[in-house]
């Protein structure tokens, strides 16, 4: 259908091709993704959450502002990361180039792709050291924030609007359990943990934080978020360490385990 | 030589038009003026149960109501966007500033109408965090968060829509921002009464737009400085 519509990809050194890609789509994607690429294959009523739309041109894991297209390398690295905790798996297996044809396909799904370009990256400063002064920040934050609200007071993904939430298609969608695992959608790397929050994931009712905190802040944060979850980190020794001593946290300002 | 035979034109050009524009004065602008009204049953507005944000609930002496249906007396209909869809010629986007408050966890006001380019600050006058989160589809989506005391969000829309917004920590919290092409649009009160003023004289459609119950239009002709009046009846539908 959208054979008007030409669009290339650029990865490092890779350029992607469109018709190229196409032909990987209908091998690989084109089940979950569907023909059209509106996220209705056949495989889709069963799937939770759906398969993305790519006709809305709506991305969750972007280094870019919430509202902006996300850039080509955004998109490769969602296709090789694969989604945690979904039906989409690592493509990594496939060939660069095969990825990166892939990438230019799937931008040939909307007109957005040829009247906008995608936003300037988020800059991620280089990270500031784990402390208990950063980690107890964090944990200030994540109350003051009111990340608890969706995610839970020990970011179980239970907070109180937990259960209400639903994706901008109508569809129910879970905030992120911390204790699941290290692994997020969007993240394996403290790097791309601090981008969650401040991109913020579109589509979802994750917001954008980038207007509220300050890099340092976001460090913090992110030195917190590690401490909820299940691996034995430097963040989770830190924090473990000042739990010797401490009073018992009171609800909203995080558990610990 | 050739640029001064230019510049010379163009003053004679700009002198011509302003003397035009002194001798002839423009002819009169009318208007378009009405009531919008419903026939059938209503869906009856519920109160909203606030008691997981008790800094809002306490706000609220009686318990704020849902908004998407709001009638007043004489069946008028209110939060209804009655806006010129064809025959405007497109004006230059405003700079005055629309504001939209987030207060008591609802939004004022539940309809916003503001025009395309026209630039707006969204402001948190609560004790708690929103997420504000339009759900466009023409223009791009975003969702941001803004906690409290933190400056207002600004924003601007480039293309026409009606846009639902809402809140995701507070799910009751819904809205709309009516994005118009055309400078002439108005929102209707309790009494839903309505006026598109400065209208010059030519063929018009008129919109109105209902978040529940759809849209209408109505063809009319303004000759010069009259007021044509139009009314719209929305269907209603209980659910």
């Amino acid at each position: 259908m959208n054979t008007a519509r030409a669009q290339t990809a650029s990865v490092g050194k890779l350029t992607g091709n469109a018709a190229q890609g196409k032909k990987y789509y209908q091998r690989f994607c084109v089940g979950c993704h569907g023909v059209d690429g509106d996220g209705s294959g056949e495989n889709a009523p069963w799937i939770e959450p759906k398969p993305r739309d790519f006709t809305a041109a709506v991305f969750k894991c972007r280094s870019t502002p919430t509202g902006t297209l996300p850039t080509d390398q955004d998109l490769y690295d969602a296709v090789s990361r694969g989604f945690v905790n979904t039906n989409m798996p690592s493509w990594f297996p496939l060939m660069e180039q095969t990825r990166v044809d892939l990438v230019a396909y799937i931008k040939t799904f909307s007109p957005r792709w040829e009247k906008e370009k995608p936003g300037t990256p988020i800059v991620v400063p280089p990270e500031t050291p784990v402390t208990k002064a950063s980690v107890l920040h964090g944990r200030e934050l994540f109350s003051k924030m009111e990340c608890w609200k969706c995610h839970g007071p020990a970011g179980h993904g239970d907070g109180p609007s937990a259960s209400t939430l639903t994706d901008s298609k109508d569809n129910p969608i879970r905030p992120y359990n911390f204790s699941a695992g290290m692994r997020s959608k969007c993240s394996t790397t403290n790097a791309e943990l601090y981008r969650i929050f401040m991109t913020g994931v579109d589509g979802t009712p994750m917001p954008s934080f980038v207007d509220n905190l300050t890099p340092a802040d976001a460090w913090d944060l992110v030195h917190y978020l590690r401490t909820l979850q299940p691996a034995q980190g430097v963040e989770a020794a830190t924090w473990h360490e000042w739990l010797q001593s401490a009073p018992a946290p009171s609800m909203g300002t995080g558990g610990g385990r | 030589m050739r640029t001064n035979y230019l510049w010379s034109l163009t003053v004679l050009g700009l002198g011509a038009a302003s003397m035009a524009a002194l001798s002839a004065p423009a002819p009169a602008a009318g208007s378009v003026s009405g009531k919008v009204t419903f026939t059938g049953t209503p869906p009856k507005m519920k109160p909203i149960d606030m008691a997981k944000e008790p800094s809002c609930a306490s706000q609220h002496e009686t318990p704020a109501m849902t908004e998407s249906v709001v009638t007043g007396p004489g069946n008028s209909l209110q939060y209804v966007v009655v806006f010129v869809s064809a025959g405007d010629t497109p004006a230059p986007a405003p700079t005055q500033v629309v504001r939209y408050d987030q207060k008591g966890c609802n939004y004022l006001p539940h309809v916003l109408a503001l025009q395309t380019g026209q630039p707006l600050e969204i402001y948190n006058d609560d004790q708690t965090s929103h997420n504000i989160h339009p759900l466009a589809k023409a223009n791009p989506e975003w969702n941001k968060s803004q906690p409290p005391g933190t400056p207002p969000i600004r924003a601007t829309y480039d293309k026409p829509e009606f846009i639902a917004v809402k809140c995701n920590v507070h799910p009751w919290m819904h809205g709309y921002f009516a994005v118009i092409g055309s400078e002439h649009y108005a929102v209707t009160g309790n009494d839903g009464a309505f006026s598109l003023k400065g209208l010059p004289p030519g063929k018009y459609t008129i919109t109105a737009w209902h978040e529940r119950f759809g849209t209408l239009t109505q063809e009319v002709t303004i000759a010069g400085g009259e007021s044509a009046p139009v009314n719209f009846v929305f269907k209603a539908v209980p659910y």
